[in-house]
């Protein structure tokens, strides 16, 4: 079900070189403030190409507004979020493209995006990052298989001529439009839905509407997938499921994945790499297993002065665990 | 539920009584100033204060009277249905799945049928009156509320302005027609396009806001139009309207007495009445249209992303659709189509002036929206019928004059019978007359299984009886 476009993507993982070897997404600098408040403070973090990146950290760390940032909800204060798919040799034009002050660079079949200077329809439509929130927005009232061709607007409207041909009933759009369909019911096949596909998503269950979500994400042709607390609310099968998905989705569909997630067993389990953040700033960046054991990582859960750190840490351990 | 035992009754009629009394106490409360006085003119032009004792009395004790019938059968018996399980009337639902398919086609078959009906039950000397004020009338604004149900009903945005393009339609004709003598068939599509135009330039600045603040700025909109129109005096002729506009011909041919009139040309008597009937094909072709486009456009990824839009704007954008040209595309729309009804509007009149444009317009189109049901055609075309065809039935409500005295004006309580009828709908029916949505688009299985539509009314009826229970 994966375009061309995301196989170009993987397979150019392994053959980068350079500073940002491997890297999908580049945050550099980014502060985010909202009056007095400064909800990112001069972030810096990277998450390559096929991992599973988790950004964690305490309420009101700032994590969702490093999400709304990257996926242009946000214009941020400060700061530069390079995105590349294709040919890696486009990073090399970075600063070349900051200078110039446009949105987009090309190199071969590579590409280079700086999301702070899009809007947000673009940065899902061009840059091709796809998003999901935190408190679910589907089209309650739509079906689940309209939901998933929603997601498929912008390829519809152009085989529907922008509705002109789609209107007079043209053999390529009806193609086009069925087309629409087998990729929504193959994701439908994934999660589980299609015997509910012609239901009101407001129908569905809470762990059907966050898989949906995704799945809707997904329809959409990402090359980074970003989900904000996919786990908040499921039980723990639910949970277990939720990992395996996410796990298919990043080998089988070569789509990087960026979350924030609370639930420290699927964190754990899924993520390739994690990046910890608190009161705006970086204070981990490792391996899950890194993660687990940094001192500061505990201290910001615990909300504990350095000294009393080590003392915090046998408790957190156990938590974690 | 048994039998209630006297003395328990005895307890509910009193109960009921005290609730009538209060209910009878707020009635005369707010009815007094409203019913019970009345200032009139005598002869000499001095206001002269009545009072309307009688009236207020019977009116306090109608609805103190109501409430203690509501409060003493009407509201247990419902309560008492409530918590038995849903009746089943297995010979409705018959005739209901049996008439479903055969229903459109049969309205349909109506309304184009309906001229010829009225010819042959009414004669040629009434015939006026009901094709006229029943049909043209109502079929107007079935074009209106389905040209609006595309910016209210699928995109959601809430327009309360919506009669200013109907008057940049009627006044594009009317102009365009006077000044340059171009023929209607030229000037209708241009219409449509000057109203679309406009919908464009107001929806640019306008769109970035959403909900209520929208509402207030078209509702501005409006008004600007309108007062344009009074105050443009050079060019729209202010309030005095502008007069003699073009009637409409039979492609060419006029509808007059004369030796190249209609009726001579094709060897009938001369009657004012194939004018309007030609008038009622006309806007019924075009209201078709409408409907024809809005069903086309609905299943088209642009109608998907108008209904997205309505479910959730952001979600929109995080999927990568330009939310401002999806809104703008649907206020074109829905404009273009109240460009075409103001055109036609203004050929059927002859005379148009900015009183026909006023706030009130784009009140009665919205409620027939909402009334109808959001997005249903179906709900919309009822929705007006009941409307507008309620103002016209109230015209010919003169034996009322019986009751209540010659000076007795039944139109004048229009507005009252809207409310109520709102109010009713409201409980009755919260998302309009036809709430059920059709889906746009079905995964195949489904529907060797039957209708969709009809499994999801049925999953509504047993919601809506299982939160009835509970």
């Amino acid at each position: 079900m994966s375009g061309p476009g995301l196989e170009r993507a993987r397979g150019t993982a392994t053959s980068a070189a350079g500073p940002t070897d491997g890297a999908i997404l580049q945050i550099e600098h980014l502060s985010m403030r909202f009056g007095g408040l400064l909800a990112v403070n001069d972030l810096s973090l990277t998450t390559r190409r096929g991992d599973i990146t988790a950004l964690i950290g305490p309420n009101g760390a700032g994590k969702t507004t490093v999400f709304n940032c990257a996926t242009g909800f946000y214009k941020p204060t400060e700061g530069r979020i390079a995105l590349q798919f294709g040919d890696t040799g486009v990073w090399e034009e970075l600063d070349a493209l900051t200078e110039r002050g446009t949105r987009r660079a090309a190199r071969g079949d590579g590409v280079l995006f700086l999301l702070e200077r899009m809007p947000d329809y673009l940065v899902t439509r061009q840059a091709r990052v796809a998003r999901t929130f935190q408190n679910i927005r589907l089209f309650q009232g739509m079906t689940v298989l309209e939901n998933l061709l929603v997601a498929q607007h912008n390829p519809l409207m152009l085989a529907s001529g922008f509705t002109v041909l789609g209107a007079l009933g043209l053999p390529s759009y009806v193609r086009a439009e069925r087309s629409a369909i087998e990729k929504a019911r193959y994701w439908l096949d994934e999660i589980g839905l299609a015997d509910r596909a012609d239901d009101a998503a407001g129908e569905l269950p809470y762990g059907a509407q966050r898989r949906l979500e995704i799945a809707r994400a997904m329809c959409t042709d990402p090359v980074l997938l970003c989900l904000d607390e996919p786990a908040a609310g499921l039980n723990p099968q639910e949970s277990a499921a939720l990992a395996r998905y996410l796990r298919a989705i990043r080998d089988e569909h070569a789509t990087s994945i960026l979350l924030i997630e609370h639930d420290m067993s699927v964190v754990m389990e899924i993520s390739d790499h994690v990046i910890v953040l608190d009161h705006g700033q970086k204070i981990a960046d490792g391996t899950p297993a890194d993660i687990r054991n940094d001192a500061k990582v505990i201290a910001a859960y615990l909300g504990v002065e350095h000294d009393e750190v080590a003392d915090a840490e046998f408790v957190v351990e156990q938590t974690l665990r | 539920m048994g039998e209630a035992s006297p003395a328990a009754s005895r307890v509910d009629i009193l109960r009921a009584l005290r609730a009538a009394a209060l209910t009878g106490l707020v009635a005369f409360g707010i009815l007094l100033p409203l019913i019970g006085f009345n200032t009139v003119q005598n002869i000499h032009n001095e206001l002269i204060l009545e009072t309307r004792w009688p009236l207020l009395a019977a009116l306090v004790a109608l609805i103190a009277g109501a409430h203690f019938l509501h409060a003493l059968l009407l509201a247990p018996a419902l309560a008492r249905r409530a918590l038995r399980p849903p009746r089943q009337y297995p010979a409705f639902r018959r005739l209901r799945a049996w008439s479903r398919p055969a229903l459109a086609p049969f309205l349909l078959g109506f309304v184009i049928a309906y001229p010829a009906l009225v010819l042959l039950f009414v004669g040629f000397q009434g015939a006026a009156k009901w094709i006229d004020n029943f049909g043209v009338q109502i079929l107007i604004y079935v074009m209106l509320g389905w040209g609006l149900n595309i910016v209210v009903g699928l995109a959601g945005l809430l327009d309360l302005g919506y009669v200013a393009f109907y008057a940049v339609g009627a006044y594009s004709y009317a102009l365009l027609a006077k000044t340059f003598g171009l023929s209607f068939w030229l000037l209708l599509p241009l219409a449509g396009c000057l109203a679309a135009f406009w919908g464009i330039l107001l929806g640019f600045p306008v769109l970035r806001l959403r909900g209520d603040y929208l509402a207030i700025v078209t509702l501005a909109f409006g008004e600007i139009i309108r007062l344009i129109l009074i105050n443009w005096v050079p060019v729209t002729n202010g309030y005095a309207g502008i007069t003699s506009i073009p009637r409409p011909t039979f492609f060419g041919i006029p509808f007059n007495a004369s030796e190249d009139g209609f009726a001579a040309r094709f060897g009938l008597e001369f009657s004012p009445i194939y004018r309007t009937i030609f008038l009622y094909y006309l806007i019924l072709a075009l209201a078709l249209i409408t409907a024809a486009i809005t069903v086309r456009l609905r299943r088209l990824p642009i109608g998907r992303a108008w209904e997205a839009l309505r479910e959730d704007e952001i979600a929109c954008r995080s999927l990568g659709i330009n939310t401002t040209n999806t809104k703008l595309t649907a206020f074109a729309m829905g404009a273009m189509f109240a460009g075409f009804a103001g055109s036609f509007f203004a050929t059927r009149q002859g005379f148009i002036s900015p009183e026909s444009f006023t706030f009130m317009e784009s009140a009665v189109i919205v409620a027939i929206v909402v009334l109808g049901g959001m997005g249903s055609l179906v709900g919309v075309a009822i929705a007006a019928v009941i409307m507008i065809g309620g103002t016209e039935i109230m015209r010919e409500l003169d034996f009322l004059k019986v009751l209540f005295g010659n000076d007795f004006e039944p139109t004048q309580y229009r507005m009252l019978l809207f409310g109520f009828a709102m109010v009713l709908i409201m409980i009755w029916k919260p998302r309009g007359l036809i709430a059920t949505r059709r889906p746009s688009a079905l995964l195949k299985e489904h529907r060797a299984h039957g209708d969709p539509v009809r499994k999801l009314e049925q999953q509504r009826e047993q919601a809506l009886a299982n939160e009835g229970r509970a």
